[in-house]
């Protein structure tokens, strides 16, 4: 769940009230937000680094508000403000508007070579934007949270934001070798290649982590202007000569990406949440996008779309009874404009560009039961008469003929430590490391498990099986092998399985085992199918395991008498 | 104790002698208690092989006041031998002597007496010895002397039924240490259930009590098609990344997928369908195929649904399991790669939000949560979703005790279920709610092999409902 920072004073004065901590609190959860936590610049420094750095830093208290992965319309304070307002009724939603410029549209133009790496690119342009320090902080601040959620780090789609006023388009997206690109990035004073970026940024710790995006790839995406001038290498950094700031009047915003979907999505949020800036409040102008096949799009889409839902599913989803009228209202409240129309009982809804999340009925269901406020739903009982059942695990048994010990372990690709690199395939070896982790316990030692393990089954549907194992283990100054031995004659016992050779009975016989003592080991067979060993532990397991003590034990597949 | 100056003292008297000592012999010649002397020799055997000890008994006797008076005067037998005259004496005079009756049936089992019943005046007793040897008051005399090893313990025991003599020391006469009743007792030998499976088993019953039936969970190995396709969550869902998700190397992917369905679901993820946008992306049958340690259990949960969809008419269920499921997740002190997750699922005509509170509160309260709310939240799998929250009496907050939602249509309608069946759904992890009622901070204490066997000798029985203990200081996230 992403988290966004907001000024708390900047945030009231928006909202145009103030609050208690609790009264906010309270909004964010009947919104389905959280106020996570109440911390100011100075508390996060001192946290992090210590009380001296934290000395000059701004005490200004901030919230950290957490927000629906899916709601990137909430992302900054300007979208935040807007959803909340709309939803106390305070203000209406916002129509967001695409108008074409009175001079020439701004080209970017996709040539084929960005195929293979980053084949989509959307634009806009921002115009007569009039930013403060604050805005234009929320303005970068938009960006980097776009980048790490929708964007998926960047790797899905790239945004990068421009000084127009500095460029002359139309603009060219391309792809070139690595060492054929060679700019001034943001933030330097002297022009690299792209080859030496990539090594400068190795050691960057915020761009090191998009450098696999590109790395490796033989050409690298970057977008010209008509002049050569770079505006950016996506996804790694923009050229300098375009880089924004409080005084810039006029952005061009491209995003490049991997997902097309994604990257109209990303334009027209940002487009959406800072249009309130511009002179023509919520109006974006257009800029033209010419793909390599020739076909030209205008961009942002700022696409509303009509969806119409009937009243009475929204109250039999919800289990509710409001009226077609209330249910309108409601849904306007989430920022979902909408009115009764046809028979009464149609509602129909507009889907606002911001509003990316909406792809079914169900998602203005929900609005709806949000809306209405969750806690305000009578709890009723479903009538669902059923027959409660344990699970039997049968399905386990049926397939025990295959040799357990001949199979393979399950292998982890992303294990998380060196511990951790199979499924286990036996629960003996966590057992033993549980008495070395408790040898200040007083002795006798005894311990079981009862767990699936995973084993390597080409028969399954996805290539492993899990199967239920039974271990116990004795540690003591002694092996004890006859008190393991008499566990499992009275596990046997329990289960109804008689000892004997006999076909339903059991029987234990020599044998040999790696981790156990020469002339110490048993087989255990029962119901004619082997189903472990037991014995004594050879002392080199022992004392592989850090332990000092003789310790027999025993571990058995329980699925045939489940 | 086996340092106090009576061991100290022991172990000199032991030296100096040679063939042992006698514990209460030394008691008296020290002029202490015995059991301080038997004190001092329990706690050197626990040394090891510092001393040898052996227990023996010896008894002491002693005359009871009637055996004195023997000792003193005679037997009473002996008493009515001398009280009756050569000329005889009529028994019913006899009979009113104070030894009288039982010196009487004593002297005629001696027979040192007899009676001639046909006497003119009644029956009459003569003697029938000149002398006889009181062997009782002998033998009284003896012991009184300090010389009882001298009888027999036949002889002794008859002396004992007379009432003539007694063990010295019964328990009526001997002192007793009090107890402490502050000590604890010794713990009887048994077993111990780990904290996770007696709070599982309470969490198993409450569901069997609702009606939910079990569903199979014993795959860890799950497919991505099962763990994520099939909810509809999107392939570059974060999720899906391997910062958040175990894949495998080997079995890398899955052998075999139901394909009819892999269609539906491929069509409805990138163009839309059931009344669905869609994420209009490319859906890559090669994402869907690649092998994981499933995140969570809910694609134990899809398998059922799927199951289900196939058997048609359509019945209605409720579903349950509690089963391990992995996240690559940043290890701290409440969060592990692996967790146990909770999951109850209903599927039904005409489910609604309300249904699904309804039957939360219901789970809650047997779990002794009874003061809920509802937060609006957001999970891909689910439309409308909501997150449980319960006032904690101890943290004097809300906390978030669950998740829940109804299924996506986008999910439910490609496997196949009708469509005005909805499915709604709930999970939480076994791990917290256990970390709370035990008042664990490090979930490393608790999962895992570090876990501290102590703690599970210690921990009590499980029962959700009661009060649990004072929240551990720091919070459980």
């Amino acid at each position: 769940m992403p988290t966004v920072s907001v000024k708390r004073d900047l945030l009231f004065q928006a909202l145009g009230r103030t609050y208690t901590d609790e009264e906010f609190d309270e909004l964010c959860f009947e919104f389905g937000l959280e106020l996570d936590e109440i911390t100011s610049e100075k508390e996060i420094i001192s946290k992090e680094q210590g009380n001296v750095k934290a000395a000059g830093a701004s005490d200004v208290v901030l919230y950290k508000i957490d927000v629906p992965a899916n709601r990137y319309d909430l992302l900054c304070l300007e979208g935040l403000v807007r959803g909340l307002q709309v939803f106390k009724e305070r203000i209406k939603a916002p129509v967001y508007k695409r108008v074409m410029p009175d001079g020439k549209i701004q080209k970017l133009i996709i040539t084929e070579e960005t195929a293979k790496i980053r084949p989509f690119a959307v634009a806009a342009v921002l115009r007569n934007i009039k930013f403060t320090k604050d805005r234009y902080d929320s303005f970068i601040e938009l960006q980097e949270k776009l980048h790490q959620n929708i964007c998926r780090k960047r790797a899905l789609v790239a945004i990068g934001t421009h000084d127009l006023d500095t460029l002359s388009g139309p603009f060219t997206y391309t792809a070139k070798r690595p060492s054929d690109i060679k700019f001034k990035p943001l933030n330097k004073t002297k022009e690299y290649t792209a080859c030496e970026l990539m090594n400068i940024y190795k050691t960057d710790n915020h761009l090191k982590h998009y450098l696999h995006i590109i790395e490796n790839k033989p050409l690298y995406p970057v977008i010209y202007d008509s002049n050569g001038v770079v505006l950016s290498m996506p996804p790694i950094i923009n050229g300098d000569h375009s880089r924004i700031t409080v005084n810039t009047r006029n952005i061009f915003i491209e995003c490049t990406g991997t997902d097309f979907t994604k990257a109209k999505i990303v334009l027209d949020i940002i487009v959406t949440m800072f249009s309130e800036y511009c002179e023509n409040q919520f109006t974006v102008e257009a800029a033209e996008v010419v793909f390599p096949n020739g076909k030209s799009y205008t961009f942002p889409e700022l696409a509303y779309r009509k969806e119409m839902v009937r009243a009475d599913l929204i109250n039999k989803k919800v289990g509710i009874r409001e009226t077609p009228e209330n249910l309108a209202k409601l849904l306007t409240r989430m920022y979902l404009k909408s009115e009764v129309i046809g028979d009464g009982n149609q509602i129909e809804i507009e889907i606002p560009p911001t509003r990316a999340d909406i792809i079914h009925a169900c998602d203005i269901v929900e609005d709806a039961a949000i809306a209405y406020g969750y806690n305000n739903i009578q709890m009723t009982l479903p009538k669902t008469y059923t027959i409660a059942n344990q699970c039997s695990q049968e399905d386990i048994a049926d397939k025990l003929g295959l040799d357990i010990s001949a199979t393979k372990a399950v292998h982890i690709s992303n294990p998380k430590t060196a511990e951790f690199q199979v499924a286990r395939t036996t629960l003996l070896p966590g057992l033993l490391k549980t008495i070395a982790a408790n040898r200040k316990m007083p002795l006798p030692l005894k311990l079981f498990e009862i767990s699936d393990i995973v084993i390597k089954d080409s028969n399954t549907d996805v290539g492993a099986k899990n199967y239920r194992h039974l271990c116990a283990v004795y540690y003591n100054k002694n092996p004890g092998f006859e008190i393991i031995h008499g566990l499992l004659d009275r596990i046997m016992q329990l289960l109804d399985v008689p000892p004997g050779e006999d076909k339903g009975g059991y029987v234990i016989k020599a044998s040999e085992g790696p981790a156990f003592f020469p002339g110490r080991c048993a087989e255990i067979f029962a119901r004619g199918q082997s189903v472990g060993k037991l014995g004594v532990l050879h002392p080199d397991v022992i004392t592989k395991f850090e332990l000092t003590m003789p310790c027999s034990s025993l571990e058995i597949n329980i699925g045939p008498f489940l | 104790m086996a340092d106090g100056p009576v061991a100290e003292l022991l172990l000199r008297r032991l030296e100096a002698s040679d063939g042992g000592l006698d514990s209460a012999e030394l008691a008296a010649e020290l002029g202490m208690e015995h059991q301080a002397v038997v004190g001092a020799v329990k706690s050197l055997q626990a040394l090891g092989e510092v001393i040898e000890a052996e227990l023996r008994s010896t008894k002491r006797w002693e005359l009871t006041a009637e055996g004195e008076e023997i000792a003193r005067e005679g037997s009473h037998e002996a008493r009515v031998f001398r009280s009756i005259p050569p000329e005889g004496l009529a028994q019913s005079e006899l009979m009113r002597l104070p030894s009288g009756k039982v010196g009487f049936s004593k002297a005629m089992s001696n027979k040192w007496i007899r009676v001639d019943k046909s006497a003119a005046d009644g029956p009459r007793v003569f003697r029938v010895v000149d002398s006889m040897e009181d062997e009782v008051q002998r033998r009284l005399q003896l012991i009184q002397g300090g010389q009882a090893e001298k009888l027999g313990e036949k002889e002794r025991s008859e002396l004992r039924k007379r009432k003539l003599l007694a063990e010295v020391g019964s328990w009526r006469d001997r002192p007793f240490k009090p107890y402490n009743f502050l000590a604890h007792g010794v713990l009887p030998d048994s077993g111990h259930l780990h904290p996770l499976l007696k709070v599982r088993s309470q969490f198993r019953q409450i569901f069997l009590e609702m009606g939910f039936t079990e569903m199979p969970t014993d795959n860890f190995i799950e497919s991505s098609f099962w763990n994520f396709d099939a909810l509809f969550q999107p392939q570059q869902h974060p999720a899906r990344d391997q910062h958040d998700t175990f894949f495998l190397r080997d079995p890398a992917e899955a052998l075999q997928l139901p394909m009819d369905y892999v269609q539906r679901v491929k069509r409805t993820h990138s163009q839309g369908g059931y009344g669905s946008q869609g994420y209009k992306y490319t859906w890559k049958l090669d994402e869907a195929r690649k092998n994981l340690l499933r995140t969570h259990t809910t694609s134990a949960s899809a398998r059922a649904l799927y199951r289900l969809a196939q058997k048609k008419p359509f019945t209605p269920v409720k579903y349950f399991s509690i089963d391990r499921v992995f996240r690559n997740e940043t290890l701290d002190a409440t969060h592990l790669a692996e967790f146990h997750q909770i999951e109850g699922v209903v599927a039904d005509h005409g489910l609604t939000l309300g249904h699904l509170m309804g039957v939360l509160r219901e789970f809650f309260t047997k779990l002794g949560i009874t003061q809920l709310r509802f937060k609006p939240a957001y999970n891909p799998y689910t439309e409308p979703s909501m997150e449980v929250f319960s006032y904690h009496q101890g943290l004097k907050k809300w906390v978030e005790v669950g998740n829940s939602g109804v299924f996506r249509p986008e999910m439910l309608l490609p496997m196949g279920l009708p469509e005005n069946v909805s499915v709604i759904a709930w999970g939480l992890s076994l791990e917290r709610p256990t970390m709370i009622k035990y008042g664990i901070n490090n979930i490393r204490d608790l999962v895992g092999h570090k876990v501290n066997l102590q703690m599970v000798y210690d921990s009590p029985l499980c029962r959700l409902d009661a009060e649990p203990r004072p929240p551990p200081t720091q919070e459980a996230a």
